[in-house]
């Protein structure tokens, strides 16, 4: 595999302003990060878990370039991130799908972004709906979908302006247990056609396991990173029951272990 | 097999033919015998004495002046009067509004600065102001066209301003991770989000521009039907009293209709609660 760096956090603090709840009227700096340091290789899949409070949705927003650290920074390709861009897609817990737009329509957003000329349009559409699997449902409102089509769409729409990066904010977490096994799978078949370079943050261990190359390992109050850990397991669509294969399982209770080794010392609860 | 379905196909045209007539019957039915009821108590309260019959009409005789006024082409000119002056101003008031509601929302500093008076504003009622604008502006079409527009700022203004504040956050931060341009996304995004919460505002102003037009036709105006009823009363034309007042129900009704067929045009991707 090839192992080029394609993004690197360096040395990454995050703080912000907060109220100060002891005194009226005072403010207080509020750590959400501290010293992250790590780095993502082109086309790997790296899982991030981490208890509450360990700054992930401030890691994701550093990432997209929604916001800026307050000391260190965040290089793609060995560039600064300076802002958002289209070379990293964004999916969102919450789908964030456009209500007024159809399937199609939400993923023709993102190629209107990209500026792609609008005769392109309809058969890059029809291409991502069918990756997905929706092709049937092209022009269905999101209201008119299940939980797990709507994310599909999403993931079709971050996918469409064809970004380098996948960035993944706990994207299965508000579905079912069959939906989300379905579309881990899923994704791991996308993943491995399209050769994207996916940080996917989660809380399930189990998840981290199944999806990551590596699984970085955060501790709160701030968030550190505690422990990156490779996972040894190949051919994971290969094996139906990967789930009991005994690296799998050694590589989840090693995950566990360092997780709650902070509960142990009583770093939080 | 073929038993079978010759059944099924002699159920379904049983079905065709006797039972989906009956069901829109039973349809019509609910919802018309409310209304029937209501006109049958109409009719009848006057002709059995339980009301004074030169006070209350019965439906029949109101039905009978409106139907003269029909053709005496009388009703046609106080309604084309007051739907035009509703019309105007109720149009000038979106123009005026909505562009206005979708600026002060967006920017924080106009909200900030333009958030007292509108409070100020919103809680005057529009008929308390109609001897200003009547002192300004005349009896004229000008001064009855100015109260409606006032009357229909406030609530699209500010249902349009609330419109753009309550925009999911996450859409925003979404269209925001692909870079589009301020102007994009305010076009793409902020605007249809909008959308229903406008027309709430909107309908609201639709409501509110027959019921202060009215009052001002009945204060001062040569036309409209504010005006032919408060006429119709001092000289006691009673039948035709009454049938302003159903005209004037008449015109609420196609205001409104036609307010939600295009609320449900421009929102089509939305829920429907009722689902």
């Amino acid at each position: 595999m090839d192992m080029r760096e394609k993004i690197r956090v360096e040395n990454v603090t995050k703080t912000f302003t907060v109220r100060d709840n002891t005194q009226k009227g005072a403010v207080k700096q509020f750590t959400a990060i501290s010293n992250m340091d790590f780095a993502v290789n082109e086309g790997e899949f790296l899982t991030i878990v981490g208890p509450s409070g360990c700054g992930k949705s401030t890691l994701l927003d550093l990432l997209g370039g929604l916001s800026t650290p307050t000391k260190g920074r965040i290089l793609l390709d060995g560039q600064e991130i300076k802002g958002p861009g289209l070379d990293r897609g964004t999916v969102f817990q919450q789908y964030a799908l456009f209500p007024w737009k159809t399937a199609r329509g939400n993923i023709e957003f993102g190629l209107e972004a990209k500026g792609i000329p609008k005769r392109e349009w309809r058969e890059q559409s029809d291409h991502y709906l069918e990756l997905v699997g929706l092709s049937k449902f092209a022009d269905r409102y999101p209201h008119e979908l299940s939980g797990g089509m709507k994310q599909r769409v999403a993931i079709a729409r971050s996918l469409a302006f064809n970004p380098d990066v996948l960035l993944m904010d706990e994207p299965f977490a508000a579905l079912d247990a069959q939906t989300r096994e379905t579309l881990q799978s899923e994704l791991l078949r996308i993943w491995e056609k399209t050769k994207k370079t996916i940080i996917f943050i989660t809380h399930g261990i189990d998840e981290a396991v199944y999806l990551g190359q590596r699984v970085v390992i955060l501790s709160a109050n701030p968030g550190r990173v505690k422990k990156i850990i490779n996972i040894p397991l190949t051919h994971r669509l290969a094996d139906a029951d990967i789930r009991s294969n005994p690296a799998f399982v050694k590589a989840r209770s090693e995950v566990w272990n360092y997780l709650h080794e902070l509960e142990y010392a009583g770093q939080y609860i | 097999m073929v038993a079978i379905s010759k059944q099924v196909k002699a159920a379904r045209k049983f079905n065709r033919l006797t039972l989906e007539p009956l069901l829109s019957v039973q349809k019509l039915f609910k919802q018309t015998i409310i209304i029937l009821l209501f006109l049958a108590v109409w009719e009848l309260a006057p002709r059995l004495g339980l009301v004074d019959a030169a006070f209350f009409p019965a439906f029949s005789e109101v039905a009978t002046a409106w139907w003269n006024m029909l053709l005496s082409n009388e009703l046609f000119t106080h309604f084309s009067a007051s739907i035009l002056r509703s019309i105007a101003g109720f149009g000038l008031a979106i123009l005026i509004a909505i562009p206005l509601g979708l600026l002060i929302g967006w920017y924080p500093l106009v909200r900030d600065l333009f958030n007292p008076i509108l409070e100020i504003f919103r809680n005057t009622a529009a008929l308390a102001l109609l001897p200003v604008f009547i002192l300004f502006l005349g009896i004229g079409e000008t001064s009855k066209i100015s109260i409606v527009l006032f009357a229909c700022t406030w609530p699209i203004l500010l249902n349009t301003i609330a419109a753009v504040r309550n925009v999911d956050p996450l859409l925003i931060k979404s269209a925001r991770s692909m870079n589009i341009s301020s102007f994009a996304l305010f076009y793409k995004v902020i605007l249809p989000a909008s959308i229903p919460t406008m027309f709430t505002g909107i309908r609201m102003a639709g409501t509110g521009a027959i019921l202060v037009l009215i009052a001002a036709e009945m204060v001062g105006a040569k036309a409209g039907l504010g005006y032919f009823i408060t006429y119709s009363q001092y000289n006691f034309l009673i039948p035709e009293m009454y049938a302003g007042i159903v005209t004037i129900s008449i015109l609420g009704l196609i205001i409104n209709y036609s307010l939600l067929s295009l609320e449900k045009r421009l929102s089509r991707w939305k829920q429907d609660p009722t689902e």
